[in-house]
């Protein structure tokens, strides 16, 4: 379903992604891991256009995401992101959030929008929090709150960001338990994550990344057990040590 | 078998009874000292010899009572003036900064006129430009146009001020986070739409505090469309001292512009405070 081919990019003289090669397939759930800086967020925002590659090329359903063809939103209907810092507008209410999208972008309308909104929100428990400012919820509830507003424009593909590490540890469980319901859905998903737990639960395929390179690419299971690059050991093994793993 | 209670917490402390002089003394102090030290300068001031000639020039009650009718009469026009102007200015420099912080390649020109309307305006005297216009674009005489000082002049003051406005505006858009745009644009939401829906209510939040202090600021420098002959309070004061040699009426429009600005004043320090407090309250 979305085909990455020889994606380079530069940050200024910094080399950021190299050459990277990734497909995803419809229904697959695929992890990026890795340490900070080698280049996993970059690759994320590439797909759907916030960063804008140098070199090489990304192909949705085969046809490449800067074509003129996907006119200014077209991408954006079909790919979702949700972001660390949930990124939710504070000036509006958890429901106005969410219907922003449907009713500007899809042309619903206000009741329509509104009964989405609210069919999303229940996806994950939050209907009762419809009209409460996004500061009054906890972290854990404004995620999944954004996961919500991601996923109240159909997308096809959900991209997160490092949804769980601004989250205090015993709220992680709830936005975690939220995207397994999304994986059991047949979600396509690309994730970027610290948390080895959830690779290793929810990934069909974990992509190692070091220095703007993935290294090693494997199931959960061999990727952790039996990582086969020296990189890849290295720091499941740094992990080890700090004991997060 | 019974568990052993723990023994139980100490008792509240016993209230002490009201202590009288703790409560007063320092109330009593102050109030002591404001009526030392302002009497001291009552009784200087006063007692100086000059100070008859100085009532009878600024004070005398009969000059004011005389003049209050057409001053307040031209303070009504300030007030016009000033509510008309900032109207224009919140739309005129609202207008600048949006476009100042459109982004791509086309509208760098756009963008460069901006950066020029602000270098210029904010560069040049509200005195100068006032009378520039107050007095230029009439003498043109040409048809079609408004031939009235007043509007000129406001003009004038809608031009200097926007430019200060439109930064205030901008720094407001440029503290909205980054992420913001980030999620209203991956969301689909065209250039325009993340502008109205996403930055702009919490560009505007943000710029409330400076925004006030703008307005009060304002309030006093429409008294300078008075150079250019309208009858504002100022001018009517002058008119007044111009026929009687009495200073007293200019006392007079001075209270009237303390009346309006000290309360905008306070507000905008309110809104200031509230601001601060909701910011702090956010971040804890």
């Amino acid at each position: 379903m979305i085909e990455i081919r020889g994606l380079t990019k530069y940050f200024g003289e910094h080399l950021v992604l190299d050459r990277v090669n990734l497909d995803v397939a419809r229904h697959e759930v695929v992890c990026l891991i890795g340490a900070s800086g080698s280049g996993k967020s970059t690759l994320l925002r590439c797909i759907n256009r916030l960063i804008e590659p140098d070199w090489g090329q990304i192909r949705l359903d085969g046809l490449a995401v800067e074509d003129a063809v996907w006119g200014k939103t077209g991408l954006q209907r079909r790919v979702g992101i949700v972001f660390q810092s949930y990124n939710l507008f504070p000036h509006m209410r958890v429901i106005d959030n969410i219907m922003l999208a449907p009713r500007k972008v899809r042309g619903l309308s206000r009741r329509e929008a509104h009964d989405k909104a609210m069919a999303v929100l229940a996806l994950f428990g939050m209907e009762r929090f419809a009209r409460a400012y996004p500061e009054q919820l906890s972290g854990g509830q404004q995620q999944r709150v954004a996961l919500a507003r991601a996923l109240a424009g159909e997308p096809e593909v959900l991209l997160l960001d490092e949804v769980t590490a601004a989250l205090d540890p015993e709220l992680v469980g709830e936005v975690m338990a939220a995207i397994r319901g999304l994986k059991a859905q047949g979600l396509t998903m690309v994730i970027v994550t610290h948390e080895m737990g959830f690779a290793r639960d929810l990934a069909d395929r974990v992509c190692f990344l070091d220095g703007g390179r993935i290294v090693e690419e494997a199931p959960p299971r061999d990727l952790f057990n039996a990582p086969e690059h020296p990189r890849t050991r290295q720091f499941l093994e740094r992990l080890l040590e700090g004991g997060r793993l | 078998m019974i568990p052993e209670q723990p023994p139980p917490p100490p008792p509240p402390p016993r209230r002490r009874g009201f202590d009288w002089r703790r409560a007063l003394a320092p109330g009593l102090i102050s109030s002591l000292s404001i009526l030392v030290v302002f009497g001291g300068l009552t009784w200087l001031i006063a007692g100086n010899e000059n100070w008859p000639r100085i009532q009878r020039q600024f004070f005398s009650l009969d000059h004011m009572l005389a003049a209050l009718p057409r001053v307040a009469w031209g303070f009504l026009t300030n007030m016009k003036v000033w509510l008309i102007a900032m109207a224009c200015i919140a739309v005129w420099a609202l207008f600048l900064a949006v476009i100042r912080s459109l982004r791509g390649p086309w509208f760098a020109p756009f963008r460069l006129m901006v950066v020029l309307y602000i270098d210029l305006f904010r560069g040049l005297p509200a005195l100068l430009l006032v009378i520039l216009f107050g007095f230029g674009i009439p003498a043109l005489r040409i048809p079609g146009l408004p031939s009235s000082g007043l509007f000129w002049g406001g003009f004038a003051m809608v031009l200097s001020y926007s430019a200060y406005v439109c930064e205030i505006y901008r720094a407001g858009i440029d503290a909205v986070h980054e992420g913001q745009r980030a999620a209203a644009k991956a969301l689909g939401l065209n250039e325009g739409q993340v502008m109205l829906y996403a930055i702009l209510p919490q560009a505007l939040r943000n710029a409330v505090p400076s925004l006030m202090n703008i307005v009060v600021a304002l309030q006093k420098d429409v008294a300078l469309l008075s150079v250019i002959g309208v009858r504002d309070a100022v001018r009517e004061a002058q008119i007044y001292t111009a026929s009687t040699f009495n200073y007293s009426s200019m006392v007079v429009a001075a209270l009237l512009f303390l009346l309006a600005t000290i309360p905008m004043a306070r507000l905008a320090d309110w809104v200031t405070h509230r601001d601060r407090t909701r910011r702090l309250q956010m971040a804890g």
